[in-house]
């Protein structure tokens, strides 16, 4: 009886085997950074909770050669799976008006618009303006 | 006429005799606008008519030529060999059994396609003597990307996930279903969303994005899976978090 060939996809290195699956792990991996810092952030407030004394220890800890390069790190990955994000969102929502399709970029950017935007407004409360 | 010697390294595999598949070098005098069908074709009809591979229209219509032209899934009747340096390595679509040389087996990605319902399922039956279902164009329109699927299956060879879980329906069948979805005169979205919006329907989805960026008919799958996950998401919200389960 002859028989079908199956060939197993290798379930670890698979992501090896075309560019494209490379750049598909690179901001599935940038995720890991952004879950790190919300884990930063939690450790903040328990800092905060616990007194003056604890926050300001904190706060130190945060000006160090390792934390900055951190913060720097999870910064890039931030920003690379943000656009990575608002650049899907054209492929996920699509508006169509009368006949005809929005066009892709005005839906991007008008992402890019409002983080801009939200952004810009973080700051200003955090007295960075 | 411009000509060009063409070297290929294709895929073999005969289920009679072989337990795995090897490589067979081929070189071939091919015109310069030739296609790497033409090529294969060239070899089957001169060199080896043991070789097989399926193909019907040689104009990207049919869907049935699909294979993996240096590690990228491309129709082969579309995909021109002045465009490659060097040995051309060609394999049959990865993802899918193969039964001999380039032939795979579809029946998964066929019986995925049924699962779907594909066809427009009436909201009321409407007797001819009533006449047509109307349609404007933008309703047309709202749809009409995703009925330009030729069935390649290029998608399913392009997709990691389909790779890893052969029970995702994937690609194309989800991208079918959601064109019904779509249509202004259909009403069996609820049962296709059974399907479609199971753990081995769209959730099983990661959004690689390698089925659009192989689509030879552009039909932008990724999207659609997208879509539907944000109308399945709505569905979930309607159903738990409004009185009455949204109704
Ligand atoms: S969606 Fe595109 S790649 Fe997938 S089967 Fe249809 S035509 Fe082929
Ligand atoms: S032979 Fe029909 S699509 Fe290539």
């Amino acid at each position: 009886m002859s028989k079908p060939l199956i060939r197993e996809v290798p379930p670890t290195s698979w992501y090896l085997r075309h560019p494209r699956y490379l750049r598909y792990m690179a901001r599935e991996v940038t995720s890991l950074f952004v879950g790190a810092y919300c884990v930063l952030l939690v450790f903040a407030l328990q800092s905060l909770a616990a007194g003056q004394a604890s926050y300001e220890a904190f706060l130190v800890a945060l000006r160090s050669p390792a934390s900055i390069a951190f913060h720097l790190l999870a910064l890039a990955a931030a920003l690379y799976h943000a656009a990575t994000w608002f650049n899907a969102t054209q492929k996920a929502m699509p508006i169509q008006v009368g006949e005809e399709f929005v066009s892709g970029n005005l839906i991007s950017g008008a992402h890019y618009v409002a983080w801009a935007a939200l952004s810009i407004v973080i700051l200003f409360l955090a007295g960075v303006f | 006429m411009k000509e060009r010697l063409v070297q290929l390294d294709v895929f073999r595999y005969n289920p009679d005799t072989d337990t795995a598949g090897h490589y067979q070098h081929y070189e071939v005098v091919c015109q310069d606008e030739w296609v790497v069908l033409d090529a294969l074709n060239k070899i089957k009809e001169t060199i080896d008519p043991t070789l097989n591979y399926r193909w019907s229209c040689h104009m990207a219509v049919c869907g049935s030529c699909g294979m993996m032209i240096n590690g990228e899934p491309k129709l082969s009747c579309h995909t021109f060999l002045r465009d490659y340096a060097g040995v051309i390595r060609v394999e049959p679509l990865t993802h899918f059994p193969v039964e001999r040389d380039l032939v795979t087996a579809p029946d998964d990605f066929i019986e995925k396609l049924k699962r779907v319902k594909p066809y427009l399922i009436p909201k009321e039956p409407k007797p001819i003597s009533e006449g047509e279902y109307l349609q404007t164009p933008a309703q047309l329109k709202k749809y009409h990307r995703f009925t330009l699927c030729i069935n390649c299956m290029l998608c399913y060879a392009a997709c990691p996930e389909y790779g890893l879980t052969p029970k995702f329906i994937g690609p194309a069948a989800i991208s079918l279903a959601h064109r019904y979805n779509q249509d202004s005169r259909d009403g069996g979205r609820d049962e296709r969303q059974e399907i479609i919006a199971s753990k081995e329907g769209v959730w099983e989805c990661t959004f690689v994005g390698a089925c659009s960026e192989v689509c030879p008919a552009h039909v932008d799958p990724a999207g659609a899976l997208q879509q539907v996950k944000i109308a399945s998401s709505i569905d979930w919200f309607k159903e738990h978090l409004l009185p009455g389960g949204g109704k």
